[in-house]
């Protein structure tokens, strides 16, 4: 490929899919087939490849990426008709470089600044999360990160970066533990990601303070296809969250990420989520974990924004004595359908994994989940743990379950125990008793619901977590 | 098979021929399950392969009444009446005492049923579908069934004793389509025994059966169901529930034979009041592959329903386990349970359990639990140590994992014949 002087996208085309013509001043010597017309086409693709000057074989991954996700089916023969009404012609699949939002603070809509207010964020931080503007303030916060981490020999940069500066870590790993044609979202994904994480952390190193990402990935604040790679390295321990308890007022209706973790032997990764998109987001998001002999990866994850999330994270335990954990909290209000839930493959002997999962149904919200334990033939000594509780709050609130729970041989032990219930009335009408409202007795009841699962969280998560649950509820009894 | 089989030789009345013609129709445009079918996902959908068996219906040779019985296991158990079909056709009948038939109970054969009583056939035969999956073997059954049979119980009468029904398939490549109707009128309360087998261990049989068990208000049903097919059978098996107002209805099914064994069952709750009690016993031996699926629809509120399926896995077995408990949005108070437990007895069987619920009214309760795990390594080492070989010790600990769900059965005969079944399997 060439660069040669010849416009490379009409304007028209470049409109359609969002590129800001005069952003990447470059064009290629190629043919483009100018009639794809809107949406997602190969020159999109190569015109994000070209911006972020990537190398010819991560162009071919996002082509062949492209190909897996026009031929694959939606999956609606077991998920949601939901999904039918995405259109993908319409999406905005990348924002060039350089291309700062505009908007203003006005155009964020009303509950959104209230909720910030509730919340008690900062103004700066406010207009951060709403995006109308670049933090750059905490650019440099996270430089001093940047710089701390560095010193152990921790690489920790947007997934861009990466590529370009170490592509030898990066390659080895990247689409392994997520294979492109997992399904269609991760092909999406695979095509046209932009920002992320990666995060590298070298043999026995253990990071002590958890590594954040939403105030850092300003460089590509709309990558609503972000891409993340964390590898610990043997023996090696890091926390890392993402995502933020504010609601993130989005122009753009699909977030559908890929985050792989590679646990190599005795290390330990923690990746915690909260997730608040705004009402009006899909958010279809593939998370799976990779541990070896004798690791641990954790995922605490927790919905309660967007119109459909559907996420399982999940951990492959592919060496002796690998330990998975999947922590779930799903609140679905009116609109909502929190779709979520967890894999756990058993690929080795003596692995263990666990998932605890919680969800609220609040209105007429929906909260699914959905979950997987693998353990095939010929191991020993593998055992799962799994329990799920639902909580419905309204009469026209609902619930569903549906685990997969497949076992082979005589040396393992695995438990699925599920309930669904509602607040008790004895409950509410104790603290009615003790001069709460309804709506008070009723929040207090759901945060007593979450409490344990909550506490996992850092201290200031699980108290913005406790106040945005308290926001959900209000107006929702009585 | 484009054109019904038994065109030309039924002689039933026209509407029965309409049923069975479009019930042929439904057969015929189907499509065999595929794996992409979510319903059979978990299913081994390459081992339903229907070539070669003899579909009509019609085949093998009716076997003498003395024969039939021996292969009962339920001889020593007091019925009130029973009926054996061998191949589809009548090939015994015990009749009902003359105090019930006065009171205006019916135990009969279908075809007697569709002659002398086709209010009952038209109002409760095949109105609730399954819906699980296998709609193709249902209709196939409508088509194609004379080995069906009609229970009717009028309001307030209570049948003390057991009934029989008793299905054998004979001979090679033979199909049977056993179709059984229940109809409890209020508060009326019976026992229903019905034993489908092979008469020829390893033969290759096609069995499609379908039961229509209603529970009208008050009513009280107890179905207990137990298959020995041989090692060589497909089976398809589909049970349809219905509770109303008060009713209750416990059904147990117990699978020990077939290649390849599919059993559906949907209890729908209709009326405040009505209660489901599932039970299953499966011992899943060889290559043999079962699989299950249970629907629990909460229709009206304070309805209970309780599942409990549990399997015994050796060799290289597999079971599947589907269950469904929904719960609609008025269907307020709702108790349902669901439980689906594995006994693994060997480290190249394989089950899969997917209990699932959904649940659209708040005021409920709802749970459903699975495990799957071997007997625990003390258990075992006791039973070692005192003399016991591994395969005894596998019988024992199967019998005494059973034991909770042969307990829920109030009739001891009945519970030691099982019991004798299941025994049976282990000593072949």
């Amino acid at each position: 490929m060439q660069p040669s002087e010849q416009p490379a996208i009409p304007d028209a085309q470049a409109a359609a899919i969002g590129i800001d013509q005069s952003a990447g001043d470059f064009s290629y010597d190629i043919k483009y087939d100018y009639d794809a017309g809107n949406g997602l086409t190969e020159n999109t693709v190569r015109y994000i490849s070209a911006v972020k000057k990537e190398a010819p074989w991560i162009l071919d991954f996002r082509l062949n990426a492209l190909k897996t996700f026009l031929a694959k089916p939606l999956p609606t023969h077991w998920a949601t008709r939901d999904l039918e009404n995405i259109d993908f012609e319409k999406i905005r699949y990348y924002l060039a470089q350089g291309q700062k939002p505009k908007r203003t603070w006005d155009e964020v809509p009303e509950d959104i600044k209230k909720t910030f207010e509730r919340l008690g964020i900062p103004e700066q931080e406010r207009k951060y999360l709403a995006g109308v503007e670049a933090q750059f303030d905490s650019e440099a916060a996270y430089s001093n990160v940047k710089e701390i981490v560095a010193k152990q020999g921790v690489i920790f940069m947007n997934s861009t970066e990466a590529l370009r500066e170490h592509p030898e870590i990066f390659r080895k790993w990247f689409g392994k533990v997520i294979p492109t044609s997992d399904n269609k979202f991760s092909a999406l994904n695979s095509a046209v990601f932009s920002g992320g994480s990666f995060i590298y952390v070298p043999p026995g190193v253990k990071v002590a303070q958890p590594l954040q990402a939403y105030f850092r990935i300003n460089a590509e604040n709309f990558g609503q296809f972000e891409r993340t790679l964390i590898i610990c390295d043997e023996g090696s321990e890091v926390t890392y969250m993402e995502g933020c308890t504010a609601p993130k007022f989005s122009t753009a209706t699909l977030h559908s990420a890929v985050v792989e973790l590679v646990a190599l032997k005795g290390a330990k990764i923690q990746y915690i989520t909260v997730q608040n998109w705004a009402s009006n987001v899909y958010n279809l998001v593939t998370k799976r974990g990779l541990a070896q002999e004798d690791a641990e990866i954790k995922w605490i994850d927790c919905n309660i924004g967007s119109r459909l999330t559907m996420k399982y994270p999940g951990v492959v335990l592919k060496g002796r004595r690998a330990r998975g954990e999947v922590i779930s909290i799903a609140l679905a209000n009116d609109g909502q359908h929190q779709d979520t839930g967890a894999k756990m493959i058993h690929a080795a002997d003596e692995t263990t994994s666990t998932i605890v999962s919680k969800s609220i149904s609040v209105g007429q919200g929906r909260a699914t989940y959905r979950g997987q334990v693998y353990i095939p033939k010929h191991l020993k000594g593998c055992k799962n743990n799994t329990e799920c509780d639902a909580l419905l709050i309204n009469t026209n609130s609902r619930t569903d379950t549906y685990p997969a729970i497949t076992v082979r041989g005589d040396k393992h032990a695995t438990q699925h125990e599920a309930s669904v219930s509602k607040v008790s009335e004895e409950m509410i009408f104790y603290m009615q008793q003790r001069g709460l409202t309804e709506a008070q007795a009723m929040s207090l009841a759901v945060n007593g619901f979450i409490n344990d699962l909550a506490n996992q969280f850092p201290m200031e998560y699980s108290v913005e977590l406790k106040r945005l649950i308290e926001l959900e509820m209000e107006g929702s009894v009585g | 098979m484009t054109t019904h089989p038994q065109t030309n030789t039924a002689a039933a009345p026209a509407w029965w021929q309409e049923t069975r013609a479009a019930a042929w129709e439904r057969y015929s445009t189907t499509p065999l399950p595929a794996r992409d079918d979510e319903r059979w996902r978990f299913s081994d959908v390459a081992a339903i392969d229907l070539d070669g068996y003899d579909l009509s219906g019609a085949g093998g040779q009716p076997m003498d009444g003395g024969n039939v019985a021996a292969l009962s296991p339920f001889t020593k158990t007091k019925y009130a009446a029973s009926l054996t079909f061998v191949n589809n056709r009548l090939a015994h009948r015990a009749p009902l005492p003359g105090d019930l038939a006065t009171k205006g109970v019916i135990f009969c054969p279908l075809d007697e049923a569709i002659e002398k009583y086709p209010q009952h056939i038209q109002a409760y035969l095949q109105k609730h579908d399954v819906a699980l999956g296998s709609e193709k073997f249902t209709a196939l059954n409508t088509a194609l069934t004379t080995s069906g049979a009609l229970l009717y119980v009028p309001k307030g009468i209570t049948i003390a004793t057991p009934l029989l029904l008793k299905h054998i398939a004979a001979g090679d490549a033979t199909s049977v389509y056993p179709h059984t109707l229940v109809i409890l009128e209020d508060n009326a309360r019976a026992t229903l025994v019905e034993y489908f087998a092979s008469a020829e261990p390893e033969a290759r049989h096609f069995a499609s059966g379908v039961n229509d068990l209603h529970a009208g208000p008050g009513a009280h049903l107890t179905y207990i169901g137990a298959q020995t097919w041989s090692t060589n059978t497909l089976a398809f098996q589909t049970n349809s529930i219905v509770a109303q107002r008060d009713a209750r209805i416990l059904s147990l099914n117990v699978h020990l034979g077939g290649r390849l064994a599919r059993h559906e069952s949907h209890s729908r709750l209709q009326g405040p009041g009505a209660h489901s009690e599932m039970l299953a016993l499966t011992v899943a031996t060889g290559a043999q592959k079962f699989d299950q699926r249970t629907l629990q629809t909460h229709q009206a509120p304070n309805t209970s329903s309780n599942l409990l399926y549990k399997n015994a896995l050796l060799d290289t077995a597999k079971t599947i386990f589907s269950g469904l408990i929904v719960v609609d949005p008025d269907a307020q108070k709702t108790d349902a349970y669901q439980s689906n437990r594995n006994l693994m007895l060997s480290d190249d069987a394989e089950s899969n359990s997917l209990p699932g619920l959904e649940i659209q009214a708040n005021d409920v309760r709802c749970t459903h639990g699975a495990t799957s795990a071997r007997i625990p390594a003390e258990q075992e080492f006791y039973l070692q140590s005192r003399g016991i070989d591994p395969e005894s010790a596998h019988e024992l600990l199967v019998a005494g994992f059973f034991e909770e769900v042969l307990a829920k059965l109030e009739n001891e005969e009945i519970q030691t014949a099982l019991r004798a079944m299941i025994e049976g399997k282990f000593k072949k």
